[in-house]
């Protein structure tokens, strides 16, 4: 057993649960948002993918170009459309009305596509591997997800701390009443939160798409390791986000290592022993 | 000209009424105190007129145009800015980025950050600190300036002396005396009254929610003043 590779498999598994994870971790900072229906948008994502391959022929990884205007879009219009008017009463109405999401996206994907599994093909790069000195391989595919994640969340820092944009998502995750008395409109706002946010999920619906099976529903396992990021990592984070993928990772690879049916659940328990010693997350950042 | 005018103006949150058929009118360039107890609906007049609470379109006329029905964020870029009661710094937010929040109104004028910084020099030194590490003036003079980086014609100013320490209190109100010296109408809202009248041409006084009295700063009667404040 080669505890290097597995130690780096973990690790680059960390980049696909931080891409299932930004867009939780966004919604959440932002506008206080627990979206249910997280794990089926990502689904959702990859099924639009799917659609776009067969309809046009094009490549996964260009199909993309369709599908992030597409999953922005779907963003801007749910949270104008419809979260909007859940957010003054509460944490519950949001949560009842993701829920509620998550229900429609998954029997209407059973409706649309059936119970089949689906697979996007991109060819060689799936199985491609750099050896290393050591007898160490790294897939390339996984490289390039952990690379795509962790640039993803440096594009999402300098947006935050950089643009007049990003001043004003924090201004209003501070203290949204005071926001718009400065003139910021909130409701605008929170529309482009969740649309930049799916940015993000339709990235990880693809790329997650390329690696594994997907089916109709395969959203809420997605929900939970996303979830298990965020907290791990902290709420309001992007870096803890993405260290909170790496932890989960880790000790998936880790608990796959001793016995391979232990995969997931070594995945739980780190998440909870993390729970246990540091309630808040490893980088605590958002304020209640 | 006349700038602000409420009419017949009431508030609700939820159930309770707030605020009682409330006329007060404020004219261009002019400096308006409004006074009373705890509880008074000082700050419930001030956010019904900057759109916080709801009222109807003609119970708030501004420019002559009536702004009751509209929310806060459009009503800045009309030009009423707001200093909210105990300075609501974003604090995640470094100072400059505070007073940056500002510009969303997107509203052109006299002020930017380089003015602001010539009002409140020591806003220039700290730019870079995050709000919560300054003291209750510095944040004072960082909400003021918050305020006026959206250029606003009318600046609603809620207990700029709260918590404060007496030599801050002025350094603030000279401050103060140059914005309105720029041309800016300015409604304060103050239980300190001596500061409240020496800042201010006309007062309004609230008791419970009704105007209990108004009249030019210049000939008030202390004893009028105490018997509005307190119901006597």
């Amino acid at each position: 057993m080669n505890w290097i590779n597995i130690l780096i498999q973990g690790g680059l598994l960390g980049g696909f649960y931080a891409l299932f994870a930004i867009g939780l971790s966004m919604s959440f900072g932002i506008m206080r948002l627990v979206n249910i229906a997280h794990g089926d948008l990502i689904v959702l994502a990859a099924y639009v993918a799917l659609v776009v391959t067969q309809a046009t022929g094009l490549d996964p990884f260009l199909s993309l170009l369709i599908v992030v205007p597409v999953m922005f879009l779907l963003g801007y219009a749910l949270q104008r459309g419809l979260l909007n008017q859940t957010l003054s009463g509460g944490l519950l109405p949001p949560l009842l009305v993701t829920f509620g999401i998550s229900i429609i996206i998954q029997n209407g994907l059973l409706q649309g596509f059936g119970a089949y599994d689906h697979r996007l093909q991109v060819g060689a790069i799936e199985t491609a591997s750099l050896h290393l000195p050591g007898s160490l391989s790294i897939g390339v595919y996984p490289l390039v997800v952990f690379a795509v994640a962790t640039l993803a969340i440096g594009c999402l820092q300098l947006l935050f701390y950089r643009t007049r944009l990003g001043r004003a998502f924090r201004a209003v995750s501070d203290d949204a009443d005071t926001a718009e008395l400065m003139g910021i409109d909130n409701l605008k706002l929170y529309a482009l939160a969740l649309g930049i946010a799916m940015i993000f999920t339709a990235l990880a619906g693809v790329l997650f798409g390329i690696r594994t099976i997907f089916a109709p529903l395969s959203g809420p396992i997605r929900l939970i390791l996303a979830f298990e990021a965020v907290i791990i990592g902290g709420l309001g984070s992007m870096w803890g986000t993405l260290i909170g993928g790496v932890v989960l990772g880790l000790a998936q690879a880790i608990g796959a290592a001793l016995d391979p049916t232990w995969q997931i659940l070594a995945g739980h328990l780190a998440f909870l022993a993390i729970l246990i010693v540091r309630p808040s997350g490893l980088f605590p950042k958002t304020r209640d | 000209m006349t700038l602000l005018q409420t009419q017949n103006l009431s508030a609700f949150y939820g159930d309770f009424q707030a605020l009682f058929g409330i006329n007060v009118t404020v004219e261009e360039g002019e400096t308006v105190a409004i006074i009373g107890a705890n509880g008074a609906g000082k700050t419930t007049f001030l956010r019904a007129v900057a759109g916080a609470l709801e009222t109807p379109p003609e119970a708030v006329i501004f420019d002559g145009r009536p702004i009751g029905h509209k929310t806060a964020h459009e009503i800045v870029r009309l030009g009423i800015a707001m200093v909210p009661e105990g300075r609501r710094l974003f604090p995640s937010l470094s100072v400059e980025e505070n007073l940056l929040l500002g510009t969303h109104s997107e509203r052109s004028g006299p002020w930017n950050l380089k003015r602001v910084y010539e009002l409140f020099p020591r806003l220039h030194e700290l730019r870079r600190l995050p709000a919560p590490s300054l003291s209750g003036g510095q944040q004072q003079m960082a909400a003021v300036g918050r305020a006026l980086m959206s250029n606003p014609r009318l600046l609603l100013c809620d207990e700029l002396s709260l918590g404060l320490a007496p030599v801050v209190i002025r350094n603030i109100y000279e401050c103060l005396a140059a914005i309105v010296a720029e041309g800016t109408t300015v409604v304060l809202v103050e239980q300190d009254i001596n500061r409240a009248l020496d800042a201010s041409a006309r007062f309004y006084c609230f008791q419970e929610g009704h105007l209990a009295l108004t009249a030019p700063t210049r000939d008030f009667d202390r004893a009028a003043i105490t018997a509005a404040y307190f119901g006597m």
